[in-house]
């Protein structure tokens, strides 16, 4: 297991790189000069000029991507050029209300998919089981927007309980961490479900049950453990996912985190704002799948890596 | 396989709506602006006085077309990808899975929006961004189904007839592994039917005035305290699509895959 934990982390690094030359390679794709679309259209040619030189545009394409991964790592990534602000700061000041919305959404969802996913399993081939699978079945095929737009217009515009768009306090978040956190929770609710009841017909709960263990701690004490595995592997994954659907629910919800950003970047061609952004999801979404690879091979111990 | 008659249903629709639509797509009425459902209008209308009911039945074909374009570019694209990493193995095995590797290292919402911000917004771009994000899942099934595939023992036959690589690989391998690529092909539908309505509800997919579902929303998001029925039956169109297409997805795997049982 550690040799995998140790091949794993020695990907990372490959990984990484390969990721940001993806973006650099995105960025060079773009029609245009990289220093006038980074500058944007009112600059001057000394502006224009004295990029070139910074970024080392004269030069052949991997020397530029040295220049470009140099800055980037000292968190340069030049300026915006809607705000005139350097793109870090850009992303620095509203990585909080993202990171606020991303945790708050995977509460939701786990709250939410593993009670519906157990009470599921549990009361198996009920009607219960049904509604809820049902309601995991629409989950999921409903676009992240469309329930953000339902949810403003049951709760924000007919009954008033909370506003629909912007920052402040917790009453902003709830929404939009309910939409983000929805699909999610489908997802989670369906496989715990389904993990679960392999779990609830095995032997060994059997004989519990026949030394006279009462049904509820059966369950909590041996069922739980064993059947949620798998949903701990999937747990990771959509937590990796949350930050790209915060994309959706921020604009949705004109709610200012780095999910606003990036759209509005891109329609703005805003470019040394998108490329930052993009480095930003790309890591953390790597590091997100390796913390869950690492972790589920330190949990299941039936699991083993050659 | 309610599915697939849901989808039949809507495959139908999306192709008969120039016949069965009431009125054009981009019909402007000034006169009916706004308007809730009524006998003329069963969606209702919206801010030009468009007939909704007429937009989300021409929005059928749209997402459908995009969406199926889409799913087939990342099928090929996987498959020529795929084919050649299961088959041949060794390093071409190792650099593919590589490249494969640093796609998925993007969730796909994000890879989409990279290719629009090179490509620029448009239908074309919708496919092509489609394409590449379905790609790695695509090539990894294939690949897979390959390994398997030519240990058999019907391979090893037809190699012992003579059979060369390609003959093999297309008459032999192919036609097996094609029971996983529908089954995945049938559930990629469903995801790429939401990325073209999300793309376009953020303004980077398909543009107004195009009667897109995701594009629709995004302009009945302004009228949700005055008329709230522009946003809600697009939404509900999308819903029914990716159930239906889920639902067949569903179907196709426990029709052909018994083993999964």
């Amino acid at each position: 297991m550690t040799r995998y934990i140790v091949r794993r982390l020695a990907l990372l690094v490959p990984l990484l790189v390969g990721a940001s030359i993806l973006v650099f390679v995105t960025m060079r794709l773009i029609p245009g000069d990289p220093a006038r679309l980074a500058l944007g259209a009112e600059a001057t040619e000394e502006q224009v000029q004295l990029m070139r030189r910074q970024w080392g545009l004269d030069q052949p394409l991997p020397v530029q991507y040295v220049y470009w991964i140099g800055h980037a790592v000292q968190g340069d990534f030049g300026r915006s050029t809607v705000s005139r602000v350097p793109a870090g700061q850009e992303i620095a000041l509203r990585l909080p209300a993202t990171l606020r919305l991303a945790g708050l959404s995977m509460l939701v969802s786990m709250v939410l998919g593993l009670g519906l996913g157990v009470v599921a399993a549990v009361r198996h081939n009920t009607v219960l089981d049904r509604i809820s699978m049902v309601v995991a079945l629409f989950g999921v095929c409903t676009p992240t927007f469309w329930l953000g737009l339902m949810l403003i217009l049951v709760f924000s515009v007919r009954l008033g309980w909370f506003p629909s768009f912007g920052q402040g306090g917790l009453e902003h978040l709830v929404l939009p961490a309910l939409t983000l956190g929805a699909a999610a929770a489908a997802v989670i609710a369906r496989v715990t479900r389904s993990s679960l009841l392999d779990v609830l017909s095995a032997d060994y709960l059997r004989t519990a049950r026949a030394k006279g263990l009462a049904e509820h701690l059966v369950i909590a004490r041996h069922a739980l453990k064993n059947g949620l595995i798998p949903v701990l592997t999937l747990l990771g994954i959509e937590l990796g996912g949350l930050l790209a659907g915060a994309i959706v629910t921020e604009t949705v919800f004109a709610y200012p985190g780095i999910g606003l950003l990036l759209v509005n970047s891109v329609s703005n061609r805003d470019f040394a704002v998108v490329q930052a952004a993009l480095l930003l999801f790309a890591l953390q979404f790597i590091l997100v799948n390796l913390l869950v690879d690492v972790l589920y091979a330190v949990i299941d111990p039936r699991i083993s890596y050659g | 396989m309610s599915g697939a008659a849901v989808l039949l249903i809507l495959i139908a629709v999306a192709l008969a709506a120039p016949a069965i639509a009431p009125y054009e797509p981009a019909e402007q009425d000034y006169q009916h602006v706004l308007e809730g459902s009524s006998l003329a209008h069963p969606f209702g209308t919206d801010n030009f006085g468009r007939d909704i009911f007429s937009r989300v039945l021409y929005g059928a074909r749209i997402s459908l077309s995009v969406g199926l374009l889409g799913v087939g570019l990342g099928l090929l694209a996987g498959m020529a990808v795929g084919l050649p990493a299961g088959h041949w193995g060794g390093w071409i095995d190792d650099v593919l899975m590589r490249l494969l590797d640093l796609l998925l290292a993007f969730p796909q919402l994000l890879l989409a929006i990279m290719v629009i911000t090179v490509l620029g917004v448009g239908d074309t771009n919708v496919i092509v961004a489609i394409g590449i994000f379905s790609l790695p899942v695509f090539a990894r099934v294939v690949r897979g189904q390959i390994l398997s595939l030519k240990q058999l023992d019907f391979v090893l036959a037809a190699r012992a007839m003579g059979a060369g690589d390609g003959r093999i690989l297309v008459w032999h391998l192919l036609p097996n592994a094609l029971a996983s690529i529908l089954v995945l092909a049938s559930l990629r539908l469903g995801t790429a039917i939401l990325t073209v309505a999300t793309l376009s509800f953020l303004g980077l997919g398909i543009r107004p005035p195009a009667s897109e579902w995701g594009t629709m929303l995004s302009d009945g998001r302004q009228f949700l305290q005055v008329a709230p029925h522009v946003a809600i039956f697009p939404g509900l169109a999308i819903v029914l699509s990716v159930l239906a297409v889920n639902l067949l997805g569903d179907g196709l795997r426990d029709a052909l895959d018994p083993r999964l049982r």
